[in-house]
């Protein structure tokens, strides 16, 4: 089984540092970055099919050059090898162009099944995986809490995640899935993992290694444009209340018809 | 001038979602703001009852009939017959929901047309001929207000932006043509599973009331259950308590799980760590009860009630119940 993970480095939401620069990017300088916490999750899923099934798990990524350091953790977890599409043109790309970007990157790997996050911390928006199915005609299996390829039948079972319980997908492979906490929790890496990861390959390509023209993608052309950044609104003061059950119920019933919630 | 759409979800059992409700709602001030002309686009394999519904909130309607809507994964069909409907206009603002099957209709329409994306919407509004799309950004640290650079394209709202209100006059529902032949891959679905105990969607709840590690296992739950019964509410969760095992995943909220906004937040044995505290805490209201009056929640609840929630929350039931008479 070949998978490739989409791999994305966000700000480490534990730091919380983020800060936003003068033209309304995210400064990601200010902040440690980490690996998505859903990439996480989807890494961990490719992992485990590897070891049960063999073949070799990739990272794909697309983000600044200095990206090859969050991309070894991932590799000291045990993917086999990364891709690392980085180009100054990139930055400020919108989600539009992300997708172009990858289903580039993609055309030039060779796999079975695409694993992608939910969404990424950052920017949460989960509309990016569907999009690049779209663009590379790949079926788009989302939701994913288990994730069953068949190599005999060429074919993958998904359980989705739906409002009121799941649907069983089935699609042939090649197929993008986007996938969920549900699958289990990621693994940290082991001494010897992180050691063999110092030698594994990151590739790294640019626009031109992909025959993207930079003109038709990045930030210069992004579809959206952030006018105005703002810090929200603080929350009013916390009043705390010490006392008996009594008491405290009573304080809650008062806020609650106060601000006429019940 | 382009048109403004909005994309109806059917529910599984045939009614419209309410999200979009909310989002046909949204849309119809959007278009008194703009001049634009809203209309919806339900794609199902029986429309009529999700499209008429639709009708109540937008002046028209347009249904499509596909029978691989029903048996195969909905988003990437409903996709491509509205991108076939939207066509090549890129002043097109086309406005669905924020859940997974918005999310997935929303990338897929995104790489079928030329249209962008702004996503999680909090507010959409008009300004200087631009549509403005406000959200919020890093856990409600920061609120951006952005809109897109070619006058058109697709944004995601989120649930509870506004309240779902019908048009005066109900709208025309109209028979759409199909399109042409599609060409993305249809993913087949072998089995509806219901699962017993399935809650509402959390993110679309107007009172939630939460359990994290401190409601210890499923009898607190039960506990958790019984004030959100109470108050109208749903039972939401802390990653911890939905790693535990004792409510499932889709109630989760934080960082991996769902971003809520309810009128109200009652957040039981939560601490309040930053992984939680980025999918709540635009909630209007937060109630939390806690032992630990040093708790990260404590930096912006309303009202912190410290104490033992197996002692706090039967004392508030006894006290909602008695206010109720």
């Amino acid at each position: 089984m070949h998978i490739v993970v989409l791999t994305k480095p966000v700000p480490d939401p534990a730091a919380a540092a983020e800060r936003m620069g003068p033209d309304h990017r995210l400064d990601r300088a200010a902040s440690p970055a980490v690996i998505n916490g859903n990439d996480e999750y989807a890494l961990e899923a490719a992992l485990k099919l590897m070891e049960s099934m063999g073949g070799e798990v990739t990272l794909l990524t697309m983000a600044p050059a200095g990206a090859t350091d969050v991309m070894r953790k991932a590799l000291a977890m045990g993917a086999t090898r990364g891709v690392l599409v980085s180009d100054p043109v990139l930055a400020g790309s919108c989600a539009r162009s992300t997708m172009q970007v990858i289903a580039a990157a993609l055309r030039d790997l060779t796999f079975d099944l695409v694993f992608a996050g939910a969404d990424t911390s950052d920017g949460r928006g989960g509309v990016v995986p569907a999009g690049i199915a779209a663009l590379l005609r790949l079926p788009y299996l989302s939701n994913a809490a288990k994730i069953e390829p068949d190599a005999a039948t060429g074919r993958v079972r998904v359980r989705r995640i739906t409002p009121t319980g799941y649907d069983v997908l089935e699609a042939p492979m090649p197929a993008l899935v986007c996938c969920t906490q549900v699958l289990g929790e990621p693994r940290y890496p082991s001494l010897r993992g992180i050691m063999g990861a110092r030698s594994k390959e990151i590739a790294t390509r640019s626009l031109a290694d992909l025959g993207l023209d930079a003109t038709s993608v990045g930030g210069s052309v992004a579809s959206t444009v952030v006018l105005e950044t703002r810090r929200a609104p603080a929350r009013g003061a916390t009043r705390m209340v010490r006392g008996s059950a009594d008491e405290g119920a009573r304080e809650i019933v008062d806020l609650l018809e106060s601000r006429r919630l019940i | 001038m382009g048109a403004l759409w909005v994309i109806g979800e059917p529910n599984a059992d045939g009614s419209l979602a309410r999200i979009s409700a909310e989002v046909a709602t949204l849309a119809r001030s959007v278009a008194a703001a703009s001049g634009l002309s809203a209309a919806g686009i339900v794609v199902a394999a029986d429309p009529a009852g999700p499209a008429g519904e639709l009708a109540a909130y937008l002046p028209r309607v347009l249904a499509v009939t596909d029978p691989d809507a029903a048996g195969n994964a909905w988003a990437v069909v409903a996709a491509e017959r509205a991108a076939a409907i939207i066509g090549e206009d890129p002043h097109a603002l086309v406005i669905l929901g924020a859940g997974q099957d918005g999310r997935d209709v929303a990338g897929s329409l995104s790489a079928l047309t030329s249209l962008g994306i702004l996503v999680n919407a909090t507010a959409v509004d008009w300004l200087d001929g631009r549509p403005t799309v406000e959200m919020s950004a890093f856990g409600g640290k920061f609120v951006t207000t952005s809109t897109f650079t070619g006058g058109g394209g697709i944004v995601t709202v989120q649930p509870n932006t506004v309240v779902a209100e019908a048009a005066t006059k109900p709208g025309s529902v109209e028979t759409a043509a199909p399109g042409a032949e599609p060409t993305l891959p249809h993913v087949a679905v072998l089995d509806n599973v219901v699962e017993a105990g399935a809650a509402a969607p959390i993110e679309e709840a107007r009172i939630i009331v939460s359990g994290g590690r401190g409601v210890g296992g499923p009898a607190g739950f039960a506990m958790v259950q019984e004030l959100a019964t109470e108050l109208g509410g749903a039972v939401g969760a802390s990653r911890a308590a939905v790693d535990s095992g004792w409510i499932p995943y889709a109630q989760q909220i934080g960082q991996t799980g769902k971003i809520v906004k309810p009128e109200l937040y009652v957040a039981l044995g939560i601490s309040g760590a930053i992984q939680h505290k980025v999918g709540m805490q635009t909630a209007r209201t937060i109630v939390a009860v806690n032992r630990d009056p040093d708790a990260p929640i404590a930096e912006f609840a309303d009202l912190v009630v410290v104490g033992d929630l197996f002692e706090v929350v039967p004392a508030l039931l006894l006290a909602l119940r008695a206010r109720a008479g």
